[in-house]
């Protein structure tokens, strides 16, 4: 709760226009896009600058008032329900790009700024943002950088993490840091980028940060690759990288997505195929093309069924339509979609896509896996309807199984989603007794009073617990 | 405001009467976000974004919360452009949910003596009643010839108004006589090889203040070779009474509509103004319950097709057309982009014009904020989005705005009157280019 009093030194920080505690404002920022989570904050404020953040976390700190800072709240972990209620930060004011540092290659970034906007702003000028998750045409820079956001892209290009190279940090005392810099080499000191780089605001608040950005690819080509056999599929991914080729892109649909695929967009997609590849490559003109002929070749030694290359980008689209479609396919058919993202390293994903079936055969619901098969990241899928109590149970049972799994392959429990509350049961499962002790020790030692997003990575329960209505 | 007993009715009616696997199917990713332009317009406030509408509406479903003013607000401050369901992965119907929330909360609040007596008039009193919207036209044909708009104009008058209304009156196109109003066709035979026979579905506002327009439509359809009938008996299409919460009426409305066409044994049934085009097309879902209704509206709303699609699929952009020179530019109408889902016929036609470069403005599938009644009920934010259109269609340099929705056509006109450019910027509905293309 926030005393009137708290609430007249909110307003004085940032006026009343941006501070909402009316009913139908706080419930607008009870969610994010995680199936079962929903909580009602105390207030939704909206800061103008890094001082006005700063006042704000220092009040919350003296009251003990929980604080989410929130982007465009499209997460799938839960990551800014505010389940414990509290005040929702919203980057509204604070979505400015305030440089493009084209000697130094690195652009200058609020957190409230649309990662598509980002990434059109530097291409006009050349250069390259590659972090693409697929919900970068809404998802802020901001939350990008407190989740840690993969993307298609990530095999070749890496994910959100290798692209910070510093950030203007607001601390649970209201201290405001800077870390690293426009600089290639940094040691000075412990390497508190990457220690911010998805801790899902749980340590801080990310007010302001310094993306690094790289040359636009001359070129791209796209291909793509259909299988009789799963094995053959996951042979011809690691036959790709042994042959020391890294895909821009590789990704990877099976057989249920693939037939709900087919039935929804009717692409004229052989629906009886175990498995299909989405490969692209982009560079200089001659690597691409010397690089497409030797996959097209691997895939093709591999038994692939059909190896088709586009031939301009009309055609490029069209090969695309399988994998841009999934979400869309498998979101129509029940009205709750759980997207998951277990991962595993990549020679493991045959062994990890043939185990997601067998657990949905054991408990009789439906999973479909899609995903990223260059780097492992997979997305087992599964259609259902939260008022279904005895579904739902099942559903996640067969996903506590498919985490063991991915953990006993040598994977983990998330790979680009983030723990949130959503897996923070889990989280032990991965890291050990001794690894959460380790992880809780540096957020005691950031914030002692627990005020920075609560509830989330750290499990008050092993159990999972679902809806929370406060 | 609502009283306490309105609202608790309300929310009864939302839980025995809201589509709870509709809302439902909102996975709230958050993807039709950057689509919508009263989220982008208000500074993105998740309240005026369809996943906030969506997630109001389950909460007064689940009781989460009660229909205050802040969840009127935030439906009322909707445009019902649809924008969002195109590009939501899970294909819910938002612009349903929209309609039913919005006629649970008209019919059982109590508005203020001057709004109910505003709504009769304009639901019950005049919209259902064609000799009425004549009548009401050939009183603005005499405003406009009588001398009293120069009059008016040269008084200072139309001062007292607000100022966007007072821009309104001067884009209003020059009407149509009372005479005129009452010779329309039944029946027009096509020009050479007869290809098609087609049912002209007139409307309300496009056979009276548009008549022009209708004329023209009817030309090119003979001209593309369809036998054209043109049954009277046929009435307005009840889109204001759907968005406006009058669902009622509007299935009068389309039961009249539905008899008037059903019998005429045609391959289509044409409309030329998106904005009624996407509400007969949904005529089997505004009936579905109606066990007497529904086949008959399933088979009326098969029928329907916008005129920009005819004349591709008859091949009229490969006859010659040709204007002088000049830069030409489309807005599209979002209810016949999105809801009849018609993007490219009208390009296509507008690119076959000799003398015409067309060039595509950035954001021309977003709304241009005149959504029906909401440029006068929503004045603000409907201006605001229109200030951000105007400069978009700035950007092109053309000097031609192609629409092909009577409402847009009108704020077109607004925007270019708005912005000083009436000298060398003008506004067309696509078939009067496309007529003035083709030779008149």
């Amino acid at each position: 709760m926030i005393s009137e009093k708290v609430k007249q030194s909110f307003i004085r920080i940032v006026g009343s226009e941006n501070y909402d505690d009316s009913k139908a404002g706080r419930l607008v920022y009870s969610y994010d896009a995680t199936p079962q989570f929903q909580s009602l904050p105390d207030a939704v404020i909206a800061p103008r600058n890094t001082k006005e953040v700063s006042e704000i976390v220092k009040i919350c700190n003296e009251h003990r008032i929980p604080l989410v800072p929130r982007g465009s709240g499209t997460n799938l972990c839960a990551g800014t329900c505010p389940i414990e209620g509290g005040v929702v930060l919203v980057f509204k004011h604070m979505n400015k790009i305030l440089e493009i540092d084209e000697e130094n290659l690195t652009v200058t970034v609020q957190p409230g700024v649309i990662t598509q906007d980002l990434i059109k702003a530097v291409e006009e000028k050349g250069l390259f943002y590659p972090p693409d998750p697929s919900s970068m045409k809404i998802s802020t820079i901001g939350g990008n950088i407190n989740e840690n956001s993969g993307g298609l892209r990530g095999l070749k290009y890496g994910v959100t993490r290798d692209y910070v190279m510093a950030l203007e940090v607001v601390l649970a005392n209201g201290d405001i840091i800077r870390t690293g810099g426009k600089l290639a080499k940094d040691v000075a000191g412990y390497d508190l980028t990457r220690l911010f780089v998805g801790s899902e605001g749980t340590l801080g608040v990310i007010t302001e940060a310094t993306l690094k950005l790289i040359p636009m690819p001359e070129t791209k080509k796209t291909m793509l690759a259909l299988y009789q056999d799963l094995e053959a599929a996951a042979r011809s991914v690691s036959k790709i990288i042994a042959n020391k080729i890294i895909p821009t892109t590789l990704e990877f649909l099976d057989q249920p997505t693939l037939a709900v695929v087919e039935d929804y967009a009717r692409i004229g997609l052989p629906t009886n195929v175990k498995a299909v590849l989405l490969i692209e490559q982009d560079g200089p003109y001659e690597v691409v093309e010397r690089d497409m002929k030797k996959m097209a070749e691997i895939c093709q030694e591999e038994q692939a069924v059909s190896v088709q290359i586009a031939r301009s980008e009309a055609e490029a689209d069209a090969l695309r339509t399988a994998r841009r479609s999934a979400l869309s396919a498998l979101a129509r058919l029940k009205p709750t979609t759980i997207l998951e993202d277990a991962t595993v390293p990549r020679s493991e994903i045959a062994k990890m896509v043939k185990a997601i079936n067998e657990i949905a055969e054991k408990y009789n619901v439906k999973i479909c896996t899609f995903g990223h098969a260059g780097d492992g990241n997979l997305h087992p899928t599964c259609p259902t309807d939260v008022r279904d109590r005895e579904e739902i149970e099942r559903v996640e049972k067969a996903f506590e199984e498919i985490f063991a799994k991915a953990i006993e392959l040598g994977g983990t429990i998330t790979g680009e989603h983030g723990v949130g509350a959503m897996k923070a049961p889990y989280l032990e499962w991965k890291l050990g007794k001794e690894g959460i002790e380790a992880m809780k020790a540096i957020k005691q030692a950031l914030d002692p009073n627990g005020i920075m997003n609560p509830g989330k990575i750290f499990a008050k329960s092993e159990r999972k617990r679902v809806v929370v209505t406060r | 405001m609502t009283t306490a007993k309105e609202r608790a009715t309300i929310q009864q009616q939302f839980q025995t009467r809201m589509n709870e696997d509709e809302l439902m199917n909102c996975m709230r990713c958050g993807f039709c976000l950057p689509t919508c332009p009263t989220y982008i317009e208000s500074g993105f406030q998740e309240s005026h974004s369809p996943r906030g509408r969506i997630a109001l509406m389950k909460a007064v479903v689940d009781g989460l919360i009660e229909p205050d003013e802040d969840v009127e607000r935030s439906l009322n401050m909707c445009l019902g452009c649809r924008a969002c369901e195109p590009v939501c992965p899970s294909g819910v119907r938002y612009g349903h949910l929209l309609e039913e929330a919005r006629d649970i909360i008209a019919q059982n609040k109590k508005y203020s003596l001057f709004v109910r007596i505003i709504r009769k008039i304009v639901f019950s009193g005049l919209f259902p009643h064609q000799n009425r919207m004549r009548l009401l036209t050939a009183l603005v044909g005499f405003y406009q010839r009588s001398g009293l708009q120069s009059l008016a104009r040269r008084f200072g008058l139309l001062n007292l108004l607000p100022r966007h209304l007072t821009t309104m009156e001067k884009v209003l196109p020059t009407v149509p006589t009372w005479k005129e109003m009452n010779d329309r066709p039944k029946q027009l035979t096509p020009q050479g090889i007869k290809k098609r026979r087609v049912a002209f579905f007139t409307g309300c506002l496009m056979d009276t203040m548009f008549m022009k327009t209708n004329d023209a439509t009817m030309e090119l359809l003979q001209r593309a070779g369809c036998e054209v009938v043109i049954p009277p008996a046929q009435a307005c299409c009840g889109a204001l009474h759907g968005h406006g919460g009058e669902k009622h009426q509007a299935k009068e409305l389309a039961k009249r509509n539905i008899e008037a066409f059903e019998q005429l044994n045609v391959d289509y049934i044409v409309t030329n103004a998106g904005g009624c085009g996407a509400f007969l097309v949904e005529y089997d879902h505004l009936l579905k319950d109606d066990a007497d209704w529904a086949e008959r509206a399933k088979a009326f709303t098969r029928k329907i097709k916008d005129i920009s699609e005819v004349l591709v699929e008859l091949n009229f952009h490969e006859t010659k057309l040709k204007v002088k020179p000049q830069v030409v530019t489309y807005q599209d109408s979002c209810h016949l982009r999105n809801v009849m889902k018609v993007a490219n016929a009208p390009r296509q036609l507008l690119q076959a014009i000799e003398g015409a470069e067309f060039r595509e403005m950035k954001d021309a599938d977003r709304c241009c904020g005149s959504a029906g009644i909401y440029n006068i009920v929503e004045p603000e934010m409907s201006m605001q989005i229109l200030d951000y259109k105007m400069q978009m269609a700035k950007q092109t340099k053309a000097t031609t705005i192609v629409t092909a929705n009577p409402g847009c056509l009108l704020q077109m006109k607004l925007g270019i009157e708005r912005e000083g450019l009436s000298s060398h910027m003008r506004a067309v509905h696509i078939v009067d280019f496309l007529l003035e293309a083709s030779g008149e």
